[in-house]
């Protein structure tokens, strides 16, 4: 545990909202403090994992993927198999079960790929909750098939038309229903941004991911791995695994951000690579802005990372140098999707495709005895199309 | 009377609650922007609030969004809020800067601070900034001397409103409602009563804002706190308008109307 009890990473995280919001988030930090110390909301929840989830995800060596890392044992640890089809379910059922908790009636979500509005609208059809998706005008059009999925389980969902039409903006206007609705109304943000709790309630509903990898890194192999690997938009998936490793100090955690056109051409989604500590959807943390603190549009060609913030706990373990970030092209990224495609039979998402390009580059560097864990964060059902167009099969 | 201190003592003389106008810098020009605060002056306004647009305005509707937005595209920067502040000051009224935090602390915390004083400015309203991440802010603040101004809100509970209260000064910033900036066609019940747990704590004045557009409205409001806030009713004018003098003749005929309700 190395954030303090208002929810700061050393001048990363804290509070930056309005007060109205206050009473809602010491609420919020009540309810998942009580949760985590109470034996019968975690049976609840791993009963959940495991009879609908399908927790625990098993771990897959992918040793002609490797082929093209340097030789490198390379282990995914596969929450592209859970429920919905990426490691959003993890934090979602977590936040629905204190919904209820709450006595909530309501959830409201953010998405930008759609994967996290997808598992809020199945958790709340599991838990009869009301559920409204607000998602960027844009993303609505590149993910129409996540918006499909979302209406089929009893979603509204509200394009955005305001800003850069893209998950920042998508945000904005979930604040905005928060504020006005915040007494029936819980929101289920989707990544480990935002304000206290937000960073580290969501960063305890992914641990699992790590915790479980860890375990199962000892049983297959009899070691712990030389680096992790994830890709970081928000960050969730990453932390999820980063964060039971953190006092394995011979394990390296790394990073990959969405690289766009590369961070030299300004057109990237690489925040803490490329980006200024500032203030974003209510936390401190690295952010892409201009001289005057506005936001500067992020560029990704996956929905999921195209957001110009990060969870506060990254923007730390990167100044102290517990974890590393580089920064992954479009071009990279789709290079890797394709290989590990056509060399394992699995099609990753977009996002996940980022770990997986730094994977090759890791493993080069690190050579032939080096162990890989990489997290699968997603399946890239809702990427054909847009894969599809990048490499010219004609739909 | 350049103060806010010196301008809650007059309207206290005058029996009255002070009318608090809001406008956003750079809409929809530069120009144009300090031509409509000169027309809410005219009108009755007795302070302003110049609002820093920012390109993620959670606590603004749509009103406001849309304002925020096109004086961003005309290239709207720290200097030029600064100028109109000046401008607005030199007009003779007190002036305050309301700014969400990010634009503050990339500008320089102390700094900002400092420029506020320098171009006569009043204080700073910081919608998004809690009293617990204040810290710099509070010692810049007062390295310069200039007003700090918090929002309470209806949710605000009775343990956690002095803590923000106690660390208001010139006004405190009391949202009628929970919700975002933008016209309503009542004003929330829920003023009076936060108003009323303001009052009970802190001789500071209080302002009520959020949600009041109407002279019937501003009167009401006038009833039971000290300074009334209007900002998207006069936006509202100008988007409304096909000429900026149409625009203008309109925002000066509302601040007529809002001036004649705060006079209870």
């Amino acid at each position: 545990m190395i954030e303090d009890f208002l929810g700061h990473f050393g001048p990363y995280g804290g509070r930056f909202v309005p007060e109205a919001l206050i009473n809602a988030l010491d609420e919020l930090t009540a309810a998942h403090e009580s949760a985590k110390n109470d034996p019968v909301f975690q049976s609840e929840l791993s009963e959940l994992h495991r009879t609908y989830t399908g927790r625990p995800s098993i771990i897959t060596e992918v040793k002609r993927f490797a082929e093209h890392a340097g030789g490198a044992r390379i282990f995914l640890k596969r929450e592209d198999l859970n429920h919905t089809g990426s490691h959003k379910i993890n934090n979602v059922l977590g936040q629905a079960l204190l919904t209820k908790r709450m006595g909530k009636k309501r959830i409201i979500a953010e998405t930008g790929a759609g994967q996290h509005g997808v598992a809020s609208a199945t958790a709340a059809a599991l838990m009869g909750l009301e559920c409204v998706v607000y998602m960027g005008e844009d993303d609505t059009k590149r993910q129409s098939l996540n918006v499909a999925r979302m209406k089929l389980l009893g979603a509204q969902v509200v394009p955005v038309t305001q800003g850069s039409r893209t998950l920042k903006d998508a945000i904005n206007e979930a604040m905005r229903d928060w504020v006005t609705n915040v007494e029936t109304t819980h929101y289920l943000l989707g990544t480990v941004a935002g304000p206290h709790p937000f960073p580290t309630m969501v960063r305890d509903f992914h641990r699992v991911i790590g915790v479980e990898a860890r375990a199962q890194m000892l049983q297959d192999i009899g070691r712990l791995p030389d680096a992790v690997l994830a890709c970081v938009g928000g960050g969730s998936n990453a932390i999820g695994i980063f964060h039971p490793f953190i006092d394995d100090k011979n394990v390296r955690l790394i990073g990959l951000e969405a690289g766009g056109s590369g961070i030299a051409s300004g057109k990237h989604a690489s925040t803490i690579s490329g980006g200024t500590p500032g203030v974003l959807h209510g936390t401190r943390t690295y952010v892409l802005q201009d001289e005057n603190g506005q936001t500067v549009e992020s560029h990704s060609i996956s929905a999921g990372l195209d957001y110009p913030g990060v969870g506060p706990e990254h923007a730390y373990l990167h100044d102290i140098g517990r974890a590393e970030y580089r920064s992954i092209t479009d071009a990279e990224a789709m290079n890797a999707f394709k290989i590990l495609c056509e060399t394992e039979g699995i099609i990753p998402a977009i996002e996940t495709a980022h770990a997986l390009a730094g994977a090759m580059d890791i493993g080069k560097e690190l050579g032939k005895d080096a162990v890989l864990l990489l997290n699968l964060s997603g399946r890239g059902d809702k990427d054909v199309q847009t894969a599809a167009e990048y490499f010219g099969i004609p739909l | 009377m350049k103060t806010l201190s010196e301008l809650f003592v007059k309207t206290k003389a005058e029996n009255r609650a002070a009318l608090i106008g809001y406008m956003p810098a750079g809409f929809p020009t530069k120009e144009e922007c300090i031509m409509t605060i000169k027309a809410m002056v005219a009108g009755g306004v007795d302070a302003i609030e110049i609002g820093y647009p920012y390109s993620d305005p959670v606590m603004d509707g749509p009103i406001i969004q849309a304002a925020a937005e096109l004086s961003l595209a005309n290239g709207t920067n720290a200097e030029d809020v600064f100028d109109i502040l000046q401008a607005t000051v030199e007009m003779g009224v007190p002036a305050v800067v309301m700014t969400y935090w990010n634009p503050i602390e990339r500008f320089g915390v102390k700094e900002f601070a400092a420029e506020i004083i320098k171009r006569g400015g009043s204080g700073v309203i910081t919608p998004d900034l809690t009293v617990e991440e204040s810290i710099g802010w509070k010692e810049a603040c007062e390295i310069s001397g200039i007003n700090r101004i918090y929002v309470v809100a209806p949710s605000t509970t009775d343990e956690r409103l002095p803590k923000v209260v106690t660390q208001c000064s010139g006004f405190v910033y009391a949202a009628s409602l929970m919700g975002v900036t933008g016209t309503r066609t009542s004003v929330s019940g829920n003023a009076k009563s936060l108003v009323a747990r303001v009052k009970a704590i802190t001789a500071t004045p209080v302002s009520v804002g959020l949600g009041v557009s109407t002279k019937e409205q501003a009167a009401e409001v006038a009833q039971y706190a000290d300074g009334v806030i209007v900002g998207s009713a006069f936006i509202k004018q100008l988007q409304e308008s096909s000429s900026i003098g149409e625009g203008l003749a309109k925002v000066e005929n509302l601040a007529k109307e809002l001036s004649a309700g705060v006079r209870r």
